[in-house]
Parts: C-alpha cells; sequence; structure tokens
C-alpha cells in the first residue's frame, strides 16, 4: 500500500483543470478572460493528463487499497483523456455558439470524464459508486446545456430520472452482493466467493440479476435502453458524442475488472444474464435503428447494437476475450467519435433539424466531411480497411473460440442489417444533389485536424492494429 | 515464378490502391492527369499480370509459387506465431484469374474516359475494387483473403448508385445487402475452420494441409459454397445480379461479370475444394443440380428478356451455372473447364456490356425490339458483339468452346443425364443470342436511330483487346489449359483424374 499522490497525477490534473474552468468562467470579467480560452484550457489539461499518464506514472500499485493503478487504469486514463481532447477540439466551434454556459459545461465533460477513471481504477464498490455517480451527475446536467431548447431540458429530466432510477436498483443488487460476499473489496470479495459456502446462492443471484439491470441502464443495453434514443436526441451532440462513447467504454472498463476479478468464480451464475442482455441488445438495437430518420436517433440505436457486440465477449471471460473486446471498443470509440464529430461540423454550420434527409448532396458541397462521414459508418458496419473490420473480426474469432459461435452467427447477420441504414446516411449524401446552392461552408483548422485524426487512425487500425491489440492485450492480461 | 516474384504479388494489388490516392489529390478539373495516370496504372496493372502468367513456373513441384510473406499478427491472445501474414502466392488457376482482371481493368479503365460526371472519384473507387481482387487472387492467408474480398464488394454501392442507370438505388442496394450477407457465411466457415483446427493461425497452406472430420467438413463446405456462390450468382442466390448488371455503369457492369463473379467461383475452390475437398466431394452432385438449374433458368430467363444488358445478366447467370457444374464434377476435367470457363466468360462478358455501354451512351435505349438493321450503321460495333455472341455459344475456335467441351465430357462422365441438359443449354443459348442478331443487326434500318454512330476510338481499343483475347484463347488454349491442370492435379487432393 502507497499513498504516493503520485500515482493519481492525472486525476489530479484533471480536477485542479476542472475546477480553475470553472472559477476563470465565473470570474471571466474581472480577470478579462475571453470565454474562448476555456475551451483551450480544457485541451490543455487533457493533453497534460496524457503526458503525466504517459511519462510520469508507470509503476503497478494500489493506492489506499481501493484505486489500482495498473495498465487497465492506464489504458483507460489514456483513452478516455484522449476521448476527451477530440471531443473538444473537434466541437469547439459548436459549443461556443450553441452552449449556454460553456465553462460549467467544459466542467461537467472533465467531471465525466474524472468519474470514469475513478469508476475503472477503483477496485472497491464504494468507491466505484462514487465514479459512478460522478460520472452520471455531470452527464445529467450536460445534457441540459442547450441555448433555448426545451428538447434538452426534456432529454435532460428523462434522463435524470430514468438514470436514477437505474442508479438505485444497480445499488440496491450491489447491497445483496455485498451481503452474500460480506466485503465491499475486491480482493475480499474474490476469496469469500471462491470458497462455495461461504456465500447464499438465491440472494447472490437476486443481487446479480438487480446489478446487471442497473449495469443495463447505464450501458443502455435492452431491455433497459429506453431512454437513449430521447436524450441522445436532445442533448447536444458533443455530449451525445461523449455518452455512446466514453461512457460506455467506462462502464465496459468497470465489468472486465469485475468480472474477470471478484465475480470470475461465481461465473456460472451471470454468465446467462449478459448472454441474454447480449442478444437482446444486438438484435433489438439493429432491428429498431432501421426505422428512424432523425440521424441522432439513428446513431443512438446503432451504438446500441454495436454495446450488443462487445457484450458478446464477456460470457465465460478470459484474458483473449477481453483483450479482444478492449481492441474493438477502442475501434469503435474511434469510429463513433468520428461519425459524430463529422456530424457536429456539419451542424455547427446549418440549422440542426438532425434528418438524414439534411445530408442530401454532402458529397458536393463538402467531399472531405462526406467521404469521413462514409468511411466511419462503413467501419461501424465492419467493412475492410477500416477499423471496424479489423477489431470486428478479431473479436468475433475470439467469441468462437470461447464457444459462442451461435452468438457470434447472431452477431454477424445484425451486422449485416445494419450496413443497410448505414447506408441510408450514405445514400443521401452521394446519389442526391442538395436542394440549396452554394451550402459550402468553410471547415476551421481545429476541426480539419480533430476529424483527420479520426480518419487516419480509424484506417491505420483498419491495415495494422498490432501495436493497439497488443497493448489492449498487456491492460487485460493484469486481470485473469 | 521465383520466390523473388513474391514481391511482385504485393506491387500488383498495391498499385491500384497507391493509384487510387494519388487520385485524391488530383484537382477533379484536370481530366488530363486524370486520364494520364489512370493510363499509366491500367497498363501497368495489365503487364505485371501478364508476366505473372508467362512466368509461371512448370518446373516447380510445389503447389504455390512466388510466395512472399510479411507478418502481420503474430503471437498475441488466440494468434499464434505468425497467425495472420500478408501472404501472397499463385498458382495456375490464381495466375490465370489475375491475367483475367489485367486484361478487363485495362480494357475497362480505356472505356471509363468518356464519364463526364465525378470522373475522379469513379476512377478511385473503382480501384479500390480492382485492388481489392487482385488481392483475393494473390492471398494465401485468410484473414486478408476475406479482407480484400470484401474490399471488392465495398465500392459497388456507390459505383452503382452514382453513376448507375435505370432503377440504380434498387440495384445497389439489393446487390450490396446480398453480397454481405452471403460473407456471413463465409465469416462463419473462416472461423470454423480456424477453430477447429486449433493452430492459431490463418495461413491458407497450413489450414488446407489439416485432415478434418469428413462430419466437420460435410458441414462447412455449404457455407463456403453458398458465401462465395452468392457472388458468383450461383442459384438460387443470384437475384442480385441482372438488376445489378442492368443498372450498373459500363465499367463496373464489365469488372463484374468479367471478374467479381469469378471471385465467388475462386473462393469455392481455394476455402471449398482445396481446404475441404472431402466436403467438396460430398456436395459435387448438389453443387452440380444447382449449376444445372441455374444454367438452364438463366438461359430460359434471357429468352424472355428485351432489355439487352438483362439478357446479358441472366446469359451470365446461365454462364456462371456452367462454373458450378463443373466443380461439382469434382473431376480433373470438370474442374479445368469451370477456371477456362471462369476466364473465358470472363472475357466475353466484358465485351458484352463494354458494346451495350458503347450503344447506351447514344441512344439512351437497350430495348432489343426497337432495333433493327444496325449493322449497316455501325458496322464494327456488330463484328464485335457478333464475335462474343459466338464465343458465349460457344463456337469452335473461340474462347468458350474450349471452356464448355471440357465442362460438358465432365458432368457426361458424372452423371449422363446433367451433361444432356448442359448441351441442351447452350441450344438455348444459341437461339436467344441468334434471334437477338437477327432482330438487332439485319433487316431494314429503323430511322428513328439515325444519329448513332460507330464505336469510338477508345471503345475500339477496349474492345480489340478483349476480343483478341477471345480468339487466342479460343485457337491456342494450352496455356490456360497447362497452368490450370498442373494446379488442380496438386492442389485438390482426391480430385478423379
Amino acid at each position: 500500500m502507497t499513498n504516493d499522490y503520485l500515482l493519481i497525477l492525472p486525476e489530479i490534473i484533471l480536477l485542479v483543470t476542472g475546477l480553475l474552468v470553472l472559477f476563470l468562467d465565473a470570474f471571466s470579467d474581472e480577470i478579462g478572460v475571453s470565454k474562448g480560452n476555456l475551451g483551450g484550457l480544457t485541451i490543455f489539461g487533457a493533453a497534460l493528463s496524457i503526458f503525466a499518464t504517459i511519462l510520469l506514472v508507470e509503476e503497478q500499485s494500489v493506492f489506499f487499497n481501493i484505486y489500482s493503478i495498473d495498465n487497465l487504469t492506464h489504458f483507460f486514463r489514456i483513452l478516455l483523456s484522449a476521448i476527451l481532447l477530440i471531443l473538444v477540439i473537434g466541437t469547439k466551434k459548436y459549443n461556443e455558439s450553441y452552449i449556454s454556459h460553456i465553462g460549467e459545461y467544459y466542467f461537467l465533460l472533465i467531471s465525466a470524464t474524472l468519474g470514469g477513471i475513478v469508476m475503472i481504477a477503483g477496485i472497491e464498490l464504494i468507491t466505484i459508486y462514487v465514479g459512478l455517480e460522478l460520472l452520471s451527475f455531470s452527464l445529467y446536467v450536460a445534457v441540459s446545456s442547450l441555448v433555448n431548447d426545451k428538447k434538452s431540458g426534456e432529454a435532460s429530466l428523462k434522463y435524470v430520472l430514468i438514470g436514477g432510477v437505474g442508479s438505485a436498483i444497480l445499488l440496491y443488487g450491489l447491497s445483496m452482493i455485498y451481503g452474500s460476499a460480506h466485503s465491499t473489496f475486491y480482493a475480499t470479495m474474490g476469496i469469500n466467493f471462491a470458497s462455495e459456502a461461504s456465500y447464499n446462492s438465491e440472494l447472490l443471484l437476486i443481487g446479480l440479476i438487480f446489478f446487471f439491470a442497473g449495469i443495463g441502464f447505464k450501458l443502455s443495453a435492452v431491455p433497459f435502453h429506453m431512454w437513449a434514443p430521447d436524450v441522445y436526441e436532445g442533448a447536444p451532440l458533443p455530449i451525445t458524442a461523449f455518452l455512446s462513447t466514453a461512457s460506455k467504454a467506462i462502464v465496459i472498463g468497470f465489468l472486465f475488472r469485475l468480472l474477470g476479478g471478484p465475480f470470475s468464480s461465481i461465473m456460472e451464475h451471470w454468465n446467462i444474464l449478459i448472454i441474454i442482455l447480449s442478444v437482446l441488445t444486438m438484435i433489438v438495437g439493429n432491428l429498431i435503428a432501421i426505422q428512424q430518420s432523425n440521424i441522432k436517433r439513428m446513431l443512438a440505436y446503432s451504438s446500441v447494437g454495436q454495446i450488443g457486440y462487445i457484450l458478446m465477449a464477456l460470457p465465460n471471460i478470459s484474458s483473449v476475450t477481453a483483450s479482444a473486446a478492449l481492441f474493438h471498443l477502442s475501434g469503435y470509440v474511434i469510429t463513433n467519435l468520428l461519425i459524430f464529430i463529422v456530424v457536429t461540423i456539419y451542424y455547427s454550420n446549418n440549422k440542426e433539424t438532425s434528418m438524414i434527409s439534411d445530408f442530401k448532396g454532402l458529397s458536393d458541397t463538402q467531399p472531405f466531411l462526406a467521404f469521413a462521414l462514409t468511411a466511419g459508418l462503413f467501419s461501424l458496419a465492419g467493412m475492410p480497411l477500416l477499423a471496424g473490420f479489423f477489431t470486428k473480426f478479431i473479436l468475433f474469432q475470439a467469441v468462437v473460440s470461447n464457444g459462442y459461435l451461435w452468438l457470434v452467427i447472431i452477431a454477424i447477420t445484425m451486422s449485416t442489417i445494419s450496413l443497410f441504414y448505414y447506408l441510408q446516411i450514405v445514400k443521401q449524401m452521394y446519389l442526391y444533389s442538395s436542394d440549396e446552392l452554394g451550402a459550402k461552408f468553410h471547415i476551421s483548422f481545429n476541426e480539419y485536424f480533430a476529424s483527420g485524426f479520426l480518419f487516419i487512425a480509424m484506417v491505420f487500425l483498419g491495415i495494422y492494429g498490432t501495436p493497439l491489440y497488443e497493448y489492449a492485450e498487456r491492460a487485460t492480461k493484469i486481470l485473469f | 515464378m521465383s520466390e523473388s516474384d513474391g514481391i511482385i504479388l504485393i506491387l500488383l494489388f498495391c498499385l491500384p490502391l497507391i493509384s487510387a490516392i494519388g487520385l485524391m489529390f488530383v484537382p477533379s478539373k484536370d481530366k488530363a492527369i486524370i486520364i494520364g495516370l489512370t493510363g499509366v496504372s491500367s497498363l501497368l496493372m495489365f503487364l505485371i499480370s501478364f508476366y505473372i502468367f508467362i512466368s509461371y513456373d512448370f518446373s516447380s513441384s510445389s503447389q504455390y509459387q512466388g510466395i512472399y510473406a510479411i507478418s502481420w499478427i503474430s503471437d498475441i491472445g488466440f494468434i499464434a506465431k505468425d497467425g495472420i501474414q500478408l501472404k501472397v502466392g499463385i498458382d495456375g488457376i490464381a495466375a490465370s484469374m489475375i491475367l483475367l482482371t489485367g486484361i478487363v481493368i485495362l480494357a475497362g479503365t480505356i472505356v471509363s474516359w468518356k464519364i463526364t460526371h465525378k470522373t475522379k472519384d469513379f476512377f478511385i473507387l473503382l480501384y479500390i475494387l480492382v485492388a481489392g481482387v487482385f488481392g483475393t487472387f494473390a492471398m494465401l492467408d485468410m484473414f486478408f483473403w476475406f479482407l480484400l474480398y470484401e474490399t471488392a464488394v465495398l465500392p459497388m454501392y456507390l459505383l452503382i448508385g452514382v453513376w448507375g442507370s435505370t432503377r440504380k438505388e434498387y440495384g445497389a442496394m439489393k446487390l450490396m445487402m446480398m453480397l454481405v450477407a452471403g460473407s456471413i457465411l463465409i465469416f462463419a466457415g473462416i472461423f470454423m475452420i480456424f477453430t477447429e483446427a486449433g493452430l492459431g493461425t490463418f495461413d491458407m497452406q497450413v489450414l488446407a494441409s489439416v485432415e478434418y472430420d469428413r462430419s466437420f467438413q460435410i458441414i462447412v463446405f455449404p457455407l463456403i459454397a453458398i458465401g462465395c456462390g452468392t457472388l458468383g450468382a450461383m442459384f438460387p442466390f443470384h437475384a442480385w445480379s441482372p438488376d445489378g448488371h442492368a443498372s450498373a455503369p459500363t465499367a463496373v457492369s464489365m469488372l463484374h461479370a468479367g471478374v467479381l463473379m469469378k471471385l465467388g467461383a475462386f473462393g469455392i475452390i481455394r476455402l471449398g475444394l482445396q481446404t475441404l475437398p472431402e466436403g467438396g466431394e460430398y456436395w459435387g452432385p448438389g453443387l452440380m443440380t444447382l449449376g444445372i438449374v441455374a444454367a438452364l433458368y438463366g438461359a430460359i430467363s434471357a429468352l424472355k428478356q428485351t432489355d439487352l444488358k438483362l439478357m446479358t445478366g441472366f446469359s451470365s447467370v446461365s454462364h456462371m451455372g456452367y462454373v458450378f457444374l463443373g466443380l461439382g464434377t469434382f473431376s480433373l476435367i470438370g474442374i479445368s473447364g469451370a477456371v477456362l470457363q471462369m476466364f473465358a466468360h470472363g472475357v466475353m462478358t466484358a465485351l458484352f456490356f463494354l458494346l451495350i455501354g458503347a450503344m447506351y451512351d447514344q441512344s439512351h435505349n437497350r430495348d432489343i425490339p426497337n432495333f433493327s438493321g444496325l449493322a449497316s450503321r455501325m458496322p464494327i460495333w456488330s463484328v464485335f458483339f457478333v464475335i462474343a455472341g459466338l464465343a458465349s455459344l460457344g463456337l469452335p475456335g473461340l474462347s468458350g468452346f474450349v471452356a464448355e467441351l471440357h465442362i460438358f465430357i465432365g458432368a457426361f462422365q458424372a452423371y449422363p443425364v446433367i451433361g444432356g441438359l448442359a448441351v441442351l443449354t447452350a441450344a438455348i443459348t444459341a437461339t436467344y443470342l441468334l434471334r437477338m442478331f437477327s432482330t438487332m443487326f439485319f433487316g431494314e434500318f429503323n430511322k428513328k436511330w439515325d444519329s448513332l454512330n460507330d464505336m469510338n476510338y477508345l471503345e475500339k481499343a477496349g474492345a480489340v483487346i478483349l476480343a483478341a483475347s477471345i480468339l487466342f484463347m479460343g485457337l491456342w488454349p494450352s496455356p490456360w489449359m497447362n497452368r490450370i491442370a498442373d494446379s488442380i492435379q496438386i492442389g485438390i487432393p482426391g480430385v478423379l483424374m
């Protein structure tokens, strides 16, 4: 046990940046800081946090017995800070024109990231719950931050009510799990679960059902996904992007640590629960997405479906499936972020109606955006030369090796169906021509940088994913 | 091919990719640069594929030549050392198919220069497609094989959707969804082979040398056969093909019917017959039945069509039926015939679509009864059309004859009834083609089409390349036959001699 505060330096950096943003925003008139600089400060803080993670914190260590600094934490610190970084760079213009309280908004993004890292690194249930609530509460508020938009407020209210119910169910489940395990510390829980006589399996099973229902709410897995489309639709686009990438990645990362660690000896109890969630999520998410004409709702259902693929890797979890799932998760995050940033760039220059038909003729007016969006959508559908193909191939093969060929067959079928609705957007962009002429607009350097970087990362990952895969394997190996 | 030639195979499928990336940086208005770049690139592709074909080494006793491997993923997770490699190498079948692709892309590029709408984007997508095709023929690793196979399918949606004609949205969507649905089965098949072998490698040579359980082979072979068969327009999974062809732009129809459909049949040979020979033997009669049904069905449907492109589309289904018929015989002569047919049909159908495109661009009409006496107005066009048609109905001296003869003999050896039906199909083919000739080319010239001109020099150049290949293969087929027979004997264990 070390109490070396250097171990949590990246989190401290994020926290200080967040507070500084809040402070400078409140006293911006007195000090003379323009609001435009707050985004820059957020970018700087996120970059510094990545920098600190890579250079300063290397050791495998445990902080106050509740916080594990290891390769998985390392991986997610970089992933989450990078999401924050790219998101703020790519959507700065949108934020500055549509967000009502920009200082609070950046602070909420930072604190959500911080909560996520706590959830990943935590090895004690109460710590994790604190992290989860930090994440959720930040997002509840952030969802409502669109200027003069009733939908945004409505989405926020829905999210806070349903999210609150989800948290309550989760907490109830955790209390029963605590009743069985007699501890909230992962290490002790693992020992108690390993000796069969020491727990009551009925109580544990009910606890697990509640637990996974609560997790289902947070992940928007079917049948707990109802809030997702409404919230995605009403929220500001960058928050939608954050919800569909970072907040899902966080819950999955947390599940890796929990399922691979203390829960691994009670696998027979939860395998079936995850399989049910996974199958329902894949099928329902992808099938409902077909009918959507609103791009945000379609992407919401599509990301519901995508989570189903990753859930497939969790039953009988092993180092192999976990690293494949983490690999796929990273590819998914990059791809989805690209799509959302492109959509955000488009709407920061056009009136936001969120209909798919808005993208009519984009290939003529903005060839770069149309090309990047097409590539992103094809990548989500698992088309080759892009991240989606490679990572999905590895993930599916790992799941087959794990003995779930039938799950993979459902997954490939659904991923083919998903191609159909992704093509609806591609069709609008390339097959039809734009209604109004001269809808050209200028894309700033920031926006080119963020989308270009993600595009290159996506193509690189699709052709040569080995380094990331190795890194993911190192991150998950310590859990098993 | 020597070992060092392996790098040429990698160059072959990187060349179109590099050209596509290069094209992205050319300003779209600068048509001269686009024409120059694609011209040089397609000529190089043709020359390289020709070199690969002629430098085939008959003295080599191993199955594949010019093997060159770059380790891609090694020793991580479930993947063993050198589990995924960028591994290329060819046998006689792949060499023939690479030559076919080289010929068709050269002709296809030349006729596509007349495209005026978004020329640059058209060539970018076309060349990504070609990279996938070349790569699939040359690849000896299942992961990359499947990756490039999908790459060849991916650009089709936009190529048809943006540059196509008649019902293009419908045609493009139907084609895309059916082909990707077919890939599901291949995907599952590859996973099952990989898991069953349990060696942690996707290397095709290693996976083909494993002796799988007979029952396993019997389960997995149909997955591969139907999955790849969808791309090969195998009955009853052919529904995308006539619509897709009818709506695709000229060069895409050429490449698609000429090369891409062969990719499906090639997949059945590579992943099916070579890796799972017992499964192939077991399902042979089934494959033959589907083949003959497709041949008859395609021919009878073609009889009824009045749209020239739809007729050719159904004719393609019929001719691909012969290919599956030949593969199903599981005998040396039948499979040789199938591969010969893949080449022969590839070249002749590309010529068909080139010619139809040349006329449609002027008339915007493809209805056969609308035309008559075209031979007097477009003599050169008509001559080329007759060459392609005669090759298609199997006239001796043209490429189709050699291929069909092999297949018919193979079919007669296996099941005389099926052989008889195959010959009947050839007769039906002759009926619809000759009837079309008499309607369109002869008789009194319809004044309505006074504005039609004969082919321009670009189209002539493309047609000459394709027609020359038809004649050459018809008169001297042994370069193909030797290479193909050689590879089948070594490559497919237990094939009937």
